[in-house]
């Protein structure tokens, strides 16, 4: 085996170890994950009761509130992403750890999107029910979703690196990372808006993509950057 | 092997240390003693590159550890106040991640648990365990790291007349075996190696 073989093994057992413990502790504390689920749930199925029944303003509302909550359920849950390895000293070992930061905080934003973001996204084809929506668009508002709540996870853990070490930190957090979620929601909400329309909706997905890619390659070197600040 | 060299940190208008230096070889502790508020664990940060020196280097195996931070990483077991061990899960779980985190494979250690008065706490989680419980777990996660250097910020706390005991002997052991110790406390350490000691004020 070559040093490199090796390197490359060691990096991939690092990312597992990091992704495996924080599914582990999800899974121990269930309620951390199932809030933001409950909330975009209440969210996508009181609207349709304040609006009333009108089919035509349902779908006309619909991508909008489905994306709207999806983008405060995330922001919700992001506070904690580094909170608790901050308050009980795990964050000092995971930067003194021999794996590269930016490899530990992408795991942990891995995780934390399979733990907060990926239940929204398997949920969504549900809630789209109460706002009519054509099943011929549910693909696509789950492909959206899949994009979309991954780049927020990723671009909410640099805002929840900058923001670990302060006191209520999660207004903050939230001023810090919605004029960078914008771009998200505006081309989530109007890609499936359009494709109820009967219009091409290529063009916002392509975009999505592009914007998923960009999060997960900066993302991770940004947010520890960030870490490495807010911890001293 | 570990040295420093014009170590100066200041808090705000209050200087910690300054012009300070070190160097420590195989075998050989650094004792860092001082009142409550001295930089004591300041220091180890900075030595660690937790914390930003305003001036001054920290050097491991002569290359100084701005930009060899894998090298002392991958060298270094860290203890400090904060054990850095997750509550919710169990004693098993925790030390099994910082073994795969090193890229290694998670087997049971023979009969460090049972040293360390662990035995049959196995599946518990943490917060079920007493602080000098959690700390021994720290302790056995330190032990299995196989690092050359340890960095401990008050490793006597909330132990036992016999958890201290054990704690000096494993210090008294890892010296012997060539490793280096760094360790700011309040309590004596007393260790038949070479003793090299910083009195911050």
């Amino acid at each position: 085996m070559t040093d490199l073989d090796t390197g490359e093994s060691d990096l991939a057992a690092g990312l597992a170890a990091i992704v495996r413990r924080d599914l582990l502790l999800a899974w121990k504390r269930p309620g951390d994950a199932l809030n933001p689920l409950m909330f975009y749930a209440m969210v996508c199925t009181l609207f349709p009761l304040a609006t009333g029944p009108s089919s035509e303003q349902l779908l006309l509302n619909g991508p909008g509130v489905l994306w709207v909550g999806a983008l405060l359920a995330t922001l919700l849950a992001l506070h904690g992403l580094f909170l608790s390895d901050y308050e009980d000293g795990s964050l000092d070992q995971l930067i003194l750890s021999p794996q590269p930061l930016p490899l530990l905080v992408f795991g942990k934003a891995l995780a934390h999107w399979l733990v907060t973001g990926l239940p929204l996204v398997l949920v969504s084809p549900l809630l789209a029910m109460t706002f009519r929506l054509p099943p011929t668009v549910t693909g696509l508002l789950v492909l959206t979703l899949t994009l979309g709540t991954l780049s927020l996870s990723m671009l909410g853990s640099i805002g929840a690196a900058l923001t670990v070490g302060l006191n209520r930190g999660n207004a903050l957090l939230s001023l810090l990372i919605l004029p960078l979620a914008m771009p998200v929601l505006i081309f989530g909400a109007r890609t499936v808006s359009l494709a109820v329309a009967g219009d091409s909706p290529s063009a916002g997905v392509y975009f999505l993509a592009a914007y998923c890619m960009l999060t997960l390659a900066l993302s991770p070197f940004a947010t520890a950057a960030a870490l490495k600040i807010s911890n001293e | 092997m570990l040295s420093a060299t014009g170590l100066r940190l200041y808090r705000g208008e209050r200087r910690l240390f300054e012009n300070l230096d070190f160097a420590l070889a195989e075998g050989e502790m650094l004792l860092v003693e001082g009142p409550n508020g001295s930089g004591k664990t300041s220091l180890l940060r900075a030595i660690a590159g937790l914390l930003s020196l305003d001036t001054g280097a920290v050097l491991w195996r002569g290359k100084t550890t701005l930009g060899n931070r894998q090298a002392l990483c991958a060298e270094m077991g860290w203890l400090s106040h904060r054990l850095g061990l997750k509550y919710d899960l169990s004693l098993v779980e925790n030390l099994a991640f910082d073994i795969r985190l090193r890229g290694r494979v998670w087997q049971r250690p023979d009969g460090l648990l049972e040293r360390l008065g662990l035995s049959g706490l196995d599946r518990l989680p943490l917060r079920a365990l007493s602080a000098g419980q959690q700390r021994r777990v720290a302790l056995a996660r330190l032990m299995l790291s196989e690092s050359k250097l340890w960095l401990m910020d008050e490793p006597l706390t909330n132990l036992d007349s016999a958890g201290q005991a054990l704690v000096r002997d494993m210090i008294e052991r890892k010296l012997k075996s060539g490793g280096l110790c760094v360790i700011a406390s309040h309590h004596a350490i007393d260790v038949s190696a070479p003793i090299r000691r910083i009195r911050l004020q």
